[in-house]
């Protein structure tokens, strides 16, 4: 036996509310982090990941109430993305219980973030967050970085800008394929593939995931540690331990 | 039943201090460590760097002996444990040396730090493990661990590029490589059985 491969649900949050879907037909309240989370975890998720997507910076003080009632709640770990600029906003949400946070277009703006949230926290909390998209140039092919959810083109190849984050102290990679993100066809095997040769801390590989086979391809074929999915869960089309069984009858190591 | 949580002034511990408190005990977490007075037990919390925390225990040595002397139970859980033992390979500096040992980096081999789900094995049966099986998952965090000089004081192990020990205990001192508080229903046992042990001598 050894480190299991580890699936986690991704929960987008606005305003304190979880967006996307309805996710458990019987929940009370189905747009309550708490819910869901404790839901999540008595499935068998390994962690949860929380993105908030409150798009104005004054309801922003929300994040910090409902990341303490979700750590006060929940009995594994979670991280916390959306919005994190500064060691303090990084600060307030660890001390609200946040096991990680994960930083996007702000270590991009200003990559020596990444150091310095690693120098102060400690790299096991830190996630760096890549979403990247297939360029073709002739017979090559490239991935490249965007920043500000997918929307804007930075220049900057993923495996490069990968393993900067992992020299300057992250130490995770969250990699989300923004052409697979929301199509439900599959992981970007090739991408995952590429970035996980390269760099030596865990991968957390998103975007795509329609099916318990998909995850299955990116953790085997495409190498990665753990897989992040969303609507999957929802509706309680592929519940966890339906994933989970999934993998271990077809030799992956699991926790079940 | 109120337990002391040594707050080292470096991270968090919301999470230590919910669990204690889905447990039904009153956590009180302070910078400054009382005498063993009104606490039934200690816990040293997982989070910083070896050296500054070393540092800072070694200046509340002599209290924490007080705390061994009198079997106080005293849980360290990840560097809170790799602190109790001599030596580490993270940094310079003492650490407390109640375990005999020193603290060593993972191998190169696999991917560190080493973060997830990984299995237990149960080498010697204790009542910190009462109801834990043999091959429970627990999650860790770390790219250190400790290598005790003393076999026998190992409860359990798991495998990461190499065996290493995921529960030590002597006496009342125990530390648990792996967060109980980040480890879902194995992880909550794990803490209702140390505070089990420390209700019990509380009582007596």
């Amino acid at each position: 036996m050894g480190l299991t491969k580890r699936i986690i649900p991704c929960l987008d949050v606005d305003r304190g509310r979880v967006r996307k879907g309805t996710h458990f037909l019987d929940l009370r309240d189905a747009g309550d982090p708490v819910e869901l989370a404790s839901r999540y975890r008595d499935e068998g998720a390994d962690e949860l990941v929380f993105l908030d997507i409150t798009a104005s910076v004054e309801q922003r003080q929300t994040m910090r109430a409902w990341v303490e009632q979700v750590a006060r709640a929940l009995d594994i770990p979670f991280t916390v993305g959306g919005g994190i600029r500064t060691l303090e906003d990084a600060r307030a949400l660890l001390c609200s219980g946040a096991d990680k946070i994960s930083v996007n277009t702000a270590a991009l703006a200003r990559p020596a973030l990444i150091r310095e949230l690693s120098e102060t926290f400690g790299r096991q909390c830190v996630v760096v967050a890549i979403d990247a998209r297939r360029r073709a140039e002739g017979e090559r092919l490239w991935f490249e970085v965007y920043s500000h959810g997918g929307r804007r083109p930075t220049g900057r190849d993923a495996v490069a800008w990968a393993q900067e984050a992992e020299a300057l102290g992250a130490g995770e990679i969250l990699l989300t394929s923004i052409d697979q993100d929301g199509t439900e066809a599959g992981y970007d095997l090739e991408l995952t593939r590429a970035v996980v040769e390269r760099v030596r801390i865990p991968v957390i590989a998103s975007g795509g995931c329609g099916h318990p086979a998909h995850i299955f391809d990116v953790l085997t074929i495409g190498g990665a540690d753990a897989a992040l999915a969303a609507s999957i869960f929802h509706y309680d089309k592929y519940p966890i331990p339906h994933v989970k069984r999934f993998l271990r009858e077809r030799g992956v190591e699991v926790r079940l | 039943m109120r337990v002391f949580v040594l707050d080292y002034g470096v991270g968090n511990l919301f999470s230590l201090r919910a669990a204690l408190e889905r447990e039904g005990v009153e956590p009180i977490v302070s910078a400054e460590l009382p005498s063993k007075g009104d606490f039934a037990a200690l816990i040293l919390p997982g989070v910083g760097h070896f050296t500054p925390v070393a540092e800072r225990l070694g200046r509340i040595r002599d209290r924490l002996r007080q705390w061994i002397a009198h079997e106080r139970p005293i849980l360290g859980i990840c560097l809170g444990m790799q602190v109790l033992f001599e030596e580490s390979e993270e940094g310079v500096g003492c650490g407390l040396g109640f375990f005999r040992g020193r603290v060593v980096r993972l191998p190169d081999s696999v991917k560190v730090p080493h973060i997830g789900w990984n299995a237990l094995r149960v080498r010697r049966w204790h009542p910190l493990l009462e109801g834990i099986e043999d091959g429970a998952w627990v999650y860790f965090v770390h790219s250190y661990h400790p290598h005790p000089v003393d076999p026998t004081i190992v409860l359990a192990e798991a495998d990461y590029g190499r065996t290493f020990p995921a529960i030590v205990a002597r006496g009342m001192l125990f530390g648990a490589q792996f967060h109980p508080e980040k480890s879902g229903t194995v992880g909550r046992r794990v803490l209702q059985n140390f505070l089990t042990i420390a209700r019990e001598r509380w009582r007596s």
